[in-house]
This record gives structure tokens, C-alpha cells and sequence, in this order.
């Protein structure tokens, strides 16, 4: 194999490519790309067995092949070549080294062969679908927040996408959860997407797919099956398993009838949320809400560190109440809210809270209480 | 003419001297044969203070009518024993034996799961005694703890003998429980000595028998020295204190790094470790070696239940909760495996630690048969801080977590009245308490009421 690769298109597919190697592997070749170089481009994979991606990149193919080589390496290398340099990755077979060569700079890898690399099999998908990236984005990216880190339930470690009905009709919804609280975000379902099954997309494809959706003109493929789900452009794809289990019943844990309803300006909110968490010297820091007649306390009373309050005018006309938060969790759900009001409709200190943007349903928050 | 040594009487505390001599001198004041004379009775000031079968005894004080009797603590939800008193223990029952072979060694016992809050509130009572002694208590878990009472003397006006012999004394009657007391200058000894006497034992090592009395020992004696230190130092030719006593130091630490100097100091009875009191709690845990190895997961999984609740009790004893739920295990070939779970929140629950351990003891399942299983809690905060917040997908767990923290205030409320009803149902023992226990595993606390 012998090619040349602009060093820019090489390095953003070198860092696609780390994204999805794993830093300590015991399975050598996982710590690989695999380069094949063929026709007028070249295609960099990379994968930890559960996640996989390739890049299309366009390359000067003096001489077709392929081999695999460490990525990190690679990636490091290509990353200190000067801005505007061509690469020059050649495979001499005999050695069995990869050599680099940009301007007066030559590097001569390690290579391992390609037929140990594990290639992801494209396996039959039930169901293919096309979906403006911006949609897509959006989905993943107000959900994600939620996404629980926590081993014991590995099946609330993604966000599970499903045809589902929603407040506006069939909607494709991303719902994710870590049982403190939880996202729920709609999209009009695309053509062709109605017998799509649901899968629980982990955690770290959520995190690559971000870099595939950057591109707001871009139309990704969707493809799923029961085990797999495939993001894909004509320059790049990400193929991933899903995660196996099955997604708990999130439907009744969503507070419908929950009547006192507070609104208020979301940056506004937020901001003074974080600012009265400064005292609070725990790590999930409590705040308290205090709500009556268009007036929101919110305080932090710690008593190692010190006290804090500020008062918010909101709108707000039901009974007092006095309910108490996480900050961190009333931050990270106003950071979803951008364009409206915040509207949160509670019902007692002790039962979970619902979030929105104003009155759209399409994205809903739920987020539980704390003792203060 | 041997000069009279200084005695003490366990039962009145008279303070007398007796000429020295084989069997016990009789108290000139009540006529107990509970004496104690020792040269270094009014010198030696570290101690080491050990309830008797803390569990059980706890069981017999609040139930006479098994004063007896051979009592198991343990079944509870699983089967594995928590504690024997001496009577089972005659029969050969031990903690941590699966409860079919406690009950075939000792079939007539009575067993009685276990209420860890009631063992936490005693434990908290025995410590409040002892803190009126001196500020220098170090526990060790809920049933055991260091003292260092140099000092005290003036205070108190009796030497720490003395001081101990009394606490022992209170101990019995406000709380109910018996202790063991070792008495001696460092706190190896210390340990060594309250076991040398048990039950209701008080025994003193004194600076001048200090070698004498190890070095015949065993090294599985020094503290430190498991199971497999023990084999590494036999293939050396190192069995007893006397070896290590007569090895060439430099080759010793040379060949055990680290352990060969604590080898040396402990073999000489040196040992400069300080009672401390204010160690701020880093971590709690317990564990437990197996008498043979084990790989059935019900039984392995019977032990955590039992070591969570352990390390739950001590969470709640001292106010604090944790964050990080450790699984320590040891392979047959006592490689050591250790897992841990980060909690969404910090907690001081048996309930949440279990339900964050099983699933990684249910991984490292094909590393089995284990030597040993053990449970921890670290990344403390104080308890206020944890367990606040409800999981909007188990709604059983908050129903859960409210019958643990109902069980822990009645009884810390109306202890041991409000007890003594409950336990006469299941007076059956083992058969019934077994029933009761899977359906709380199993189902869940709706199941319960």
C-alpha cells in the first residue's frame, strides 16, 4: 500500500478514530486502525468491538492495500506535522513497517496484519431511514445529560431511542434516565422510520455520534435492527451495538397532573441556582426552592461553610411550597432551555418535578426532589 | 522473701497486694476469686477492650429465656451464621459457617436474625462509657476498640487496671453484655491479651514477660500475618516468634520488605502504632475468610448480605454514609479482586449497598472458588448528606429504605420492649426466620406486609 493524504483530512479522521480506540486494551490490535487505501480515497477504521467507525477520506493511491497500525501513534504524529503538509503512508510489505514520510520527516511504524483486525459484519437492518442532522442532534443532545453512569443498571447507560406516540403525534423519541431524573425529546417520525425498533443507543456512540452530526446541511442514513444501529454519510459511518437489555417502563414515572406551575426566565434561573451553590460544601449540593405569590427564594444553608439566598420574580400563583433540589440537576435542565421561559410544574415537596420550554411538550424533563 | 505484688478485684475493685504465686489470691474485701496481680498492674495503660460474642450476647439480654441455650445469630434473610455464643461455639460453630452445618453441629440452637440496630445502639452506649474514661478510644468495629488511658490516673484516681476492671463492670450492668479486657503496653499486646481469657476474660502482658510470652508463638499471632504471609515465611524456616527473633535483620527485611520490619519490631513486643481516636473514618468494611473455599453463588452471596449489613450498622453507628461500594475477593490462589461502584448519592442503607455489590459479585463469579469476600463504603460524607433522594424507577426502594430506617427507630426508640413481642413469633427459629428472610429478598417489601 502506498498513498499521500493531506495532512488536515488525515488528522480529523485520526481524531474521529481515537475517539473510539480504547486507551487500555489487552487485545493489541484493538489499539489499531485499519488503512485501506483503494480507487481515488482511502478508509481509516477504527473499533473496541462495540463501536465502529470509518472515515472516508480522498488519498493519492499509487498503489492499493492495506494494513493496520497503532492509532495513537499515528494520530500523535500527524497532529506535530506542519499545517498543509502532504502524507505519504506507505506499507512495505517485507518489513512489515508503515512509513511515513512528510517533508524531511520519516517514521516507520509497526504494522499488524489486517486480517486480524475485527471488522464490524454489516449485518441485515430491519428498518432504514434518512433524518436531517440538526433533528437528530437535537434528540441526542437534550437527552444525554441524563444518561446514568451507574454499572448495576447498564440498561439506562444510553438513550433509548423509539417510535412512540407523543403529545404531537408519532414522534421518533430519545429518552434517557439515571433514576434522579429523566429526558424525554420528540421529532416528527422521518419517512420510512414507523417500524423502526427501539434500541438503546450506549452511551459512548451518543458521545462519537456529536462529531457526525456536526454538519447542519448533512442527511444521515439511520439503520436498526435489534442489535445494531448504524449512523452513516457517504463519507463516514459509525456502527454500533446496542445495548442488551431492555429499557424500564419510563412512561408512568412522567408527573402529567402535577398543577402548580412556576415560570421563569431560564438564564436567569440558572444563574442564580449556581450562584447561591458556591456556599454548599457537599458534592451534590441542595438547594431550596421556596415559592409563593410571583416570588422564588432559592438558598443553600450549609452549616460548616455559610448561607445563601437570592430572590427571583417569577411568575407563580399557587400555594406556597418548598421543595428542594440537586444544583447540579437544576442546572444541567436549564441548559437545555434556549429559546422560552423555563415552566416547572410541581406537585409536593417529595414528588418529582416536571420541566419544559413554556408549554412545548416535545422535550419534557423530570427531575426528582431532595431532602433539604 | 518475694516482695507482695500489686492486686486488684475484679467484682468490688479493691486494690490490695498479694505475695506472688500459683492460682488466684482471694479479695480480702468480698472473697472473689476474680483477682488480677501483676507487677505492672498500676504501670501498663493500653488496652484493648472486646465484647464477648457481641451479637449473641445481645440476643440473651434481651431474651432470658435463652440464657442456656445455644444461640446462632444469623439466617436473617440468608444463611450464613453472624455470630455464636459460647455455647454454640463449644459445639463447634463459627461465624461465617453456612447455617445448615451451624445447625447440624448444633441442632438444639436457638436462631435469631439479626438486628444490627439494636447491636449499634449497645455498641454506641459501651463506647459512651468508655469516653467518660478517656478521650483516647480508637473502635475498631461495634463490638471492639483500642484505649489508651496513660494519664488518667490523676483524674480518675485509680490506675487504669482499675479503671478497666470498672468499665468492665458497667459494661455488664447497664448494658448487658459481657466484655474481655487485655491490658498490656502497646497495643498488639493489647489485642493478643484480651483474647488469651475469653469470655469475660482480663488478662495483662507486662513489659518484662513480654518475650517469654511470644516467642514460643505462633506467627500467625502478629497482627498482619494472613494466610499467605504465613506460607511465604514458612518456606524461609519461619514458624514461630523464636525464628524471627533469631534471623539476621538485614536478610529479613531484605527478603519481606515492609513485613520483615513490622515482623521484627512485633517479635520483640515493640509496636509504636498510637491509639487514635480522631483517624477521621476514610472507609468502612468488613470481611470474611472462608474455612473452605467457595464458589455457590447463593452462599457467597449470603456473606455480602451479611457483611453490608456490618458495614451498613457501622455507617449508622457513626453518622456517616459513603458514595463508592467496594467487593473485595480473594481467588483460591489468593490473587486479590477488587470492584467498585460509584452511587448516584452517598448512603448508609444495607439495602443500596447490596443491590450496588451483587451484581459485581455476580461478574467475577468465574474467577470463584474465593478464600474471602469482603464489603466496604468509602467516600464518606456525613449522613444528612446521603440517601436524600428518591429513584423515580424503583419506588420500592424508598419503600424499602423506609422500613430499614422505621426498623432502626423503634428500635433505638423503644429498643428491646417493642422487640421482645416481634421476636415471639418467630420463636421457631431457624425454619421461620429463613421463610421471612426470601420473601424479602425476593419480593421486595410489598410482599412483606
Amino acid at each position: 500500500m502506498k498513498i499521500s493524504i493531506e495532512r488536515a483530512t488525515l488528522l480529523k479522521a485520526m481524531s474521529r478514530a481515537q475517539g473510539v480506540v480504547e486507551r487500555r486494551t489487552t487485545i493489541p490490535i484493538l489499539s489499531n486502525v485499519l488503512i485501506e487505501a483503494s480507487g481515488d480515497g482511502a478508509s481509516i477504521r477504527a473499533t473496541d468491538l462495540d463501536v465502529e467507525v470509518v472515515d472516508r477520506v480522498p488519498a493519492m493511491v499509487e498503489q492499493a492495500g492495506a494494513t493496520t497500525v497503532g492509532a495513537h501513534t499515528l494520530h500523535e504524529i500527524v497532529r506535530k506535522l506542519p499545517d498543509g503538509a502532504m502524507v505519504s503512508l506507505h506499507h512495505d510489505a517485507a518489513s512489515e513497517r508503515l512509513h511515513i514520510v512528510a517533508g524531511r520527516s520519516h517514521f516507520s511504524l509497526a504494522t499488524l496484519p489486517r486480517e486480524d483486525f475485527p471488522v464490524m459484519a454489516s449485518s441485515e437492518y430491519d428498518v432504514t431511514f434518512a433524518a436531517p442532522a440538526p433533528m437528530l442532534r437535537r434528540l441526542f443532545d437534550k437527552a444525554k445529560f441524563a444518561i446514568s453512569t451507574e454499572e448495576t443498571r447498564y440498561y439506562l447507560n444510553g438513550v433509548y431511542m423509539h417510535v412512540a406516540d407523543g403529545p404531537e403525534g408519532r414522534s421518533l423519541r430519545c429518552v434517557a434516565t439515571d433514576g434522579h431524573r429523566l429526558a424525554r425529546v420528540d421529532a416528527p417520525v422521518p419517512a420510512g422510520a414507523e417500524a423502526a425498533p427501539g434500541v438503546i443507543v450506549p452511551r459512548k456512540t451518543v458521545g462519537e455520534l456529536k462529531k457526525l452530526l456536526e454538519d447542519d446541511e448533512a442527511e444521515i442514513t439511520v439503520s436498526i435492527s435489534e442489535t445494531k444501529i448504524r449512523f452513516a454519510t457517504p463519507e463516514l459511518a459509525l456502527t454500533s451495538k446496542v445495548i442488551d437489555g431492555s429499557f424500564p417502563d419510563y412512561t408512568r414515572v412522567i408527573p402529567l397532573h402535577n398543577s402548580r406551575r412556576l415560570e421563569v426566565d431560564a438564564a436567569d434561573f440558572a444563574a442564580a441556582v449556581d450562584r447561591v451553590a458556591t456556599v454548599s460544601s457537599e458534592r451534590s449540593r441542595a438547594v431550596k426552592l421556596k415559592l409563593d405569590q410571583d416570588r422564588l427564594v432559592l438558598s443553600v444553608n450549609a452549616p460548616d461553610t455559610g448561607a445563601a439566598e437570592e430572590e427571583l420574580v417569577v411568575a407563580y400563583d399557587a400555594e406556597p411550597l418548598e421543595i428542594g433540589f440537586n444544583a447540579k440537576y437544576l442546572l444541567e435542565i436549564a441548559g437545555q432551555i434556549e429559546r422560552e421561559n423555563a415552566v416547572f410544574m410541581f406537585n409536593s415537596p417529595g414528588e418529582p418535578a416536571l420541566v419544559r420550554e413554556g408549554d412545548d411538550e416535545s422535550a419534557v424533563y423530570v427531575v426528582m426532589p431532595m431532602r433539604v | 522473701m518475694t516482695p507482695a505484688l500489686p492486686a486488684l478485684c475484679r467484682d468490688c475493685l479493691r486494690r490490695f497486694s498479694a505475695p506472688p504465686g500459683p492460682g488466684r489470691a482471694r479479695c480480702p474485701a468480698c472473697r472473689s476469686p476474680r483477682t488480677l496481680r501483676h507487677a505492672e498492674l498500676e504501670t501498663l495503660s493500653i488496652a484493648h477492650v472486646d465484647c464477648d460474642a457481641f451479637y449473641a450476647s445481645v440476643e440473651k439480654r434481651d431474651d432470658p429465656a435463652l440464657r442456656d441455650r445455644p444461640v446462632i445469630v444469623g439466617g436473617g434473610r440468608r444463611g450464613v451464621v453472624s455470630a455464636a455464643c459460647y455455647l454454640a461455639r463449644m459445639r463447634g460453630v463459627r461465624s461465617a459457617m453456612p447455617m445448615f452445618q451451624a445447625m447440624r453441629l448444633c441442632p438444639d440452637a436457638a436462631v435469631r436474625a439479626p438486628r444490627m440496630e439494636v447491636y449499634a445502639h449497645a455498641s454506641r452506649r459501651i463506647r459512651a462509657l468508655m469516653d467518660e474514661l478517656t478521650p483516647l478510644v480508637e473502635p475498631l468495629s461495634l463490638d471492639e476498640a483500642f484505649l489508651d488511658l496513660s494519664g488518667c490516673e490523676r483524674l480518675h484516681r485509680a490506675p487504669p487496671a482499675a479503671l478497666l476492671a470498672r468499665l468492665a463492670r458497667r459494661i455488664e450492668d447497664e448494658v448487658g453484655v459481657t466484655v474481655s479486657v487485655g491490658l498490656s503496653h502497646c497495643k498488639f499486646l493489647a489485642k493478643i491479651a484480651s483474647d488469651l481469657d475469653k469470655p469475660r476474660g482480663y488478662s495483662l502482658i507486662g513489659r518484662a514477660e513480654t518475650e517469654d510470652f511470644l516467642r514460643d508463638k505462633p506467627l500467625s499471632i502478629i497482627w498482619g500475618v494472613g494466610e499467605a504471609t504465613r506460607a511465604r515465611l514458612a518456606r524461609d524456616g519461619l514458624t514461630h516468634v523464636r525464628d524471627v527473633l533469631r534471623a539476621d535483620p538485614r536478610q529479613l527485611i531484605a527478603r519481606h520488605g515492609a513485613m520483615g520490619r513490622r515482623l521484627l519490631e512485633l517479635a520483640q513486643g515493640r509496636d509504636s502504632r498510637k491509639v487514635a481516636p480522631d483517624a477521621p473514618t476514610r472507609s468502612l468494611s468488613a470481611e470474611t475468610t472462608f474455612e473452605a473455599d467457595l464458589s455457590a453463588p447463593d452462599l457467597l452471596d449470603a456473606h455480602l448480605w451479611r457483611l453490608v449489613e456490618k458495614v451498613a450498622a457501622r455507617a449508622k453507628a457513626r453518622g456517616l454514609a459513603g458514595r463508592v461500594a467496594t467487593l473485595k475477593l480473594k481467588r483460591a490462589d489468593h490473587r486479590l479482586l477488587t470492584r467498585r461502584a460509584t452511587l448516584t448519592e452517598p448512603t448508609q442503607l444495607a439495602d443500596r449497598l447490596h443491590r450496588a455489590l451483587r451484581p459485581l459479585l455476580e461478574r467475577a463469579l468465574p474467577e470463584a472458588p474465593f478464600r474471602l469476600i469482603g464489603a466496604g463504603l468509602s467516600e464518606l460524607t456525613q449522613a444528612q448528606e446521603g440517601d436524600r433522594m428518591a429513584d423515580l424507577l424503583d419506588p420500592d426502594a424508598a419503600r424499602r429504605a423506609q422500613a430499614e430506617r422505621a426498623a432502626d427507630l423503634i428500635r433505638a426508640r423503644f429498643g428491646d420492649g417493642a422487640i421482645a413481642k416481634g421476636r415471639a413469633l418467630s420463636a421457631g427459629g431457624f425454619r421461620i426466620s429463613e421463610k421471612k428472610s426470601s420473601t424479602t429478598r425476593g419480593g421486595g417489601a410489598a410482599d412483606q406486609d
